[in-house]
């Protein structure tokens, strides 16, 4: 008893020191699923975070910034709503971050709209997120921008046919679909179109198929992590390669691990992705440097790159607004905003407060004997299309 | 020993006790007085608290064993959620639709459950979970598949409390229905029908002899913790105006039996205490350490299971009545 009633003044002490340093601090709430099935990227993402504070510290207008972080533990939106709803009710914050998962992501952004806070989606890609709260704004990518811009760009080289590939789920399905609908706005057509499962599949099959309708050009999307060294794999065994056919994907297909799975096979398929650590400017050699120093070597990726900016962002809406951190002032303030970030100049679209950057077209060639992603064209100033 | 009056002892069974009247009222009245900030946590756990009784009257009392009860769960937020999108937000009738259509699924599926035990049982229910989750991923259309439902929109309740995301209309909600379903099953466990089902549970070929329908019991109570199941999920869609893939799915048929075991089975207020341990231990380790706080509640699962096999209640029960044996007149495990 007497042990209980410790522990429960020790809680109430801490509940109430909350509320005694709320004045001098700013609190960013975020929430990502740092357990479960993507830990990983959403660990990739967390050390962003860590990253730019480390670059930046921690004091903006003379206050204290301060990281409150909520597990979600996988695809759990009504949880992700409850912890949300938390961020504000408990600790007060003034910022809800974060944001790896598109469902999540939607329950988070009905809070921020009833709460009235502004919100960084820091990942997630799925176009209308940010048409559900009035003061979200994005520093990721969204499917829609990278696979329509890709779209375009493949039709203005002339392929006529293209076959594609994508994984049956959402993200998968919207990003096949932005690409054949700029594709074929472009004059191209879509010759075949085949869905692979999300879990452990056989890509064989399908290769077997397009190996057989011998398409012109085929389009690949499928999830990064084991998937793309899987597929590269089953191309090259089934004589599906750049040689006889064009290959195009989203960046996660030629991603490191994935090359060095896929060897020679892999010379020539282009890819388009917003961010490559490869792309040699001094800011963004810089970054990598610092987060390779500050994680045991592991490069950044996507996850790092969304999160570092949306920081950026919210230090600068933080520093133009002034003192007012209500989710009026700091949407108004990221509004329109542009800056220099590792991955190429990029800003906020003050109409849809939607990511506006540079994608690179990327085809992998042998660099010091290895393959490598080389930049061989870049889309400036791309928009999502869908808004 | 003398015999004993069966009417009697099922009335003394079904006594209400102070301690009962009290928790319920702490019930109400320490979170919307001391923890005003932590309403959105209470009604999650008093929505899963409803949803642990349901898989209790299965579990506990009838011995069928499910690692897919999440189905129903799922079932009843889904058509909660669906009618809301298609313009019925009202949230009390939605609610009793969502239990309704997933007691009418669990009456289907039930003619298949009570024909096999054991293994077998595990792995039906759990492939019926699979199935489910499937399905609606698929059906995309209809359910927003992997981004989940879209465009829930839960009208005032009676017309006059908004929910907002303090959580205090959900709250008060969540549980009002809670303790009209407590009431409920506390009615069903104590009658002639709940004792047929424990009975069922620990002889069942003692209760063919007898001339009980083993069948057409377990389809009854199965049928009844569907919808009950379905209620659960109905409300927490409305509360919290999502629904997705993962109210159908494996981890949450596999948390609600976890929080089960945990307060103990067999016993409706083992239900309860087990998802608040759960969903507070939850709550308060997953804020201290958001990558590792798992190994927390793997460790006070081993600890509870290791030191008290029947779950916390049973755990107390046990205590209780090695403090206060009375020659011939043991406490009733079961």
């Amino acid at each position: 008893m007497k042990h209980m009633l410790t522990a429960l003044l020790g809680a109430a002490a801490l509940m109430s020191a909350g509320v005694a340093q709320a004045a001098d601090t700013i609190k960013i709430g975020i929430v990502n699923a740092y357990s479960g099935q993507f830990a990983d990227p959403a660990a990739q993402l967390d050390n962003g975070i860590k990253l730019y504070m480390q670059i930046h510290g921690d004091m903006v207008n003379g206050k204290k910034i301060v990281i409150i972080r909520k597990d979600v533990g996988g695809i759990k939106p009504p949880l992700a709503k409850q912890l949300a709803a938390e961020l504000v009710t408990r600790d007060n914050v003034d910022v809800l971050a974060g944001n790896l998962l598109t469902p999540n992501a939607l329950a988070v952004a009905a809070v921020s709209a009833e709460a009235e806070k502004f919100m960084v989606i820091m990942n997630a890609s799925t176009s209308f997120i940010t048409t559900k709260s009035p003061y979200v704004a994005r520093t990721s990518v969204t499917s829609a921008q990278l696979n329509s811009a890709f779209g375009t760009w493949v039709a203005s080289k002339g392929v006529k046919e293209v076959y594609t590939m994508v994984t049956d789920y959402a993200p998968g399905k919207g990003s096949g679909k932005a690409f054949e609908g700029a594709f074929v706005a472009g004059g191209g057509k879509v010759v075949g179109s085949d869905a692979t499962p999300v879990v452990n599949p056989d890509f064989s099959p399908f290769v077997q198929r397009i190996a057989d309708a011998k398409p012109e050009a085929l389009y690949i999307w499928v999830p990064g992590g084991t998937q793309p060294p899987a597929v590269g794999k089953a191309l090259a065994e089934r004589g599906v390669t750049p040689a006889n056919t064009k290959i195009y994907g989203q960046g996660e297909l030629t991603d490191d691990a994935a090359l060095l799975a896929m060897g020679d096979a892999s010379l020539g398929i282009i890819t388009a992705y917003h961010y490559n650590i490869h792309r040699d400017t001094k800011l963004n050699n810089e970054f990598v440097k610092a987060y390779r120093a500050a994680n045991d070597g592991r490069d950044p990726d996507i996850y790092t790159i969304g999160a570092y900016d949306g920081m950026h962002l919210i230090y600068e809406a933080l520093k133009k607004a002034g003192g007012d951190t209500s989710g009026k002032a700091l949407i108004a303030a990221a509004k329109g905003m542009e800056w220099e970030s590792p991955r190429g100049t990029m800003s906020i679209d003050p109409e849809t407060r939607d990511v506006v950057q540079t994608i690179y077209i990327r085809e992998v060639q042998k660099v010091d004997g290895k393959p490598a992603n080389v930049i061989i064209d870049q889309i400036d100033h791309a928009k999502d299309p869908t808004h | 020993m003398q015999p004993i009056d069966p009417q009697k002892w099922l009335r003394n069974k079904a006594r209400i006790s102070p301690y009962e009247i009290a928790f319920w009222i702490a019930a109400l009245i320490i979170p919307y007085a001391f923890f005003p900030n932590y309403l959105a946590l209470a009604s999650q756990i008093a929505a899963t608290a409803i949803f642990c009784i349901a898989l209790d009257l299965i579990i506990g009392y009838a011995g069928i064993i499910s690692l897919g009860h999440a189905a129903f769960f799922g079932l009843g937020a889904y058509a909660a959620g669906i009618l809301s999108q298609k313009g019925w937000g009202e949230p009390i009738s939605g609610a009793l639709f969502g239990a309704i259509f997933a007691g009418f699924c669990g009456w289907i599926v039930s003619f298949m459950i009570v024909r096999v035990q054991h293994l077998a049982l595990l792995m039906i229910t759990l492939g019926l979970g699979f199935l489910l989750v499937e399905l609606a991923n698929t059906l995309d259309w209809l359910t927003g598949g992997s981004d989940g439902l879209l465009g829930i929109d839960t009208w005032n309740l009676f017309g006059v409390f908004k929910f907002t995301f303090w959580g205090y209309t959900a709250y008060g909600y969540t549980l009002g229905a809670a303790f009209l379903v407590f009431l409920l099953c506390r009615r069903l466990v104590n009658s002639p029908f709940g004792l047929a089902l424990e009975t069922i549970r620990e002889n069942p070929q003692r209760t063919t002899a007898l001339g009980v329908p083993n069948r057409a019991r377990l389809q009854k109570v199965f049928t009844i913790s569907a919808a009950i199941a379905g209620l659960a999920g109905a409300i927490l869609a409305q509360t919290t105006e999502t629904v997705s893939l993962d109210s159908l799915g494996f981890q949450r048929s596999a948390d609600i039996a976890v929080m089960l075991i945990l307060g103990g089975t067999g016993r409706l207020y083992g239900a309860i205490l087990g998802s608040i341990i759960f969903l507070v231990a939850r709550d308060q380790l997953s804020g201290m350490n958001p990558q590792y706080w798992y190994f927390w509640i793997g460790l006070l699962l081993m600890i509870v299971v290791l030191f008290m096999p029947r779950g916390i209640l049973g755990g107390l029960e046990k205590i209780k009545s090695k403090l206060s044996t009375k020659p011939n007149q043991k406490v009733d495990g079961a």
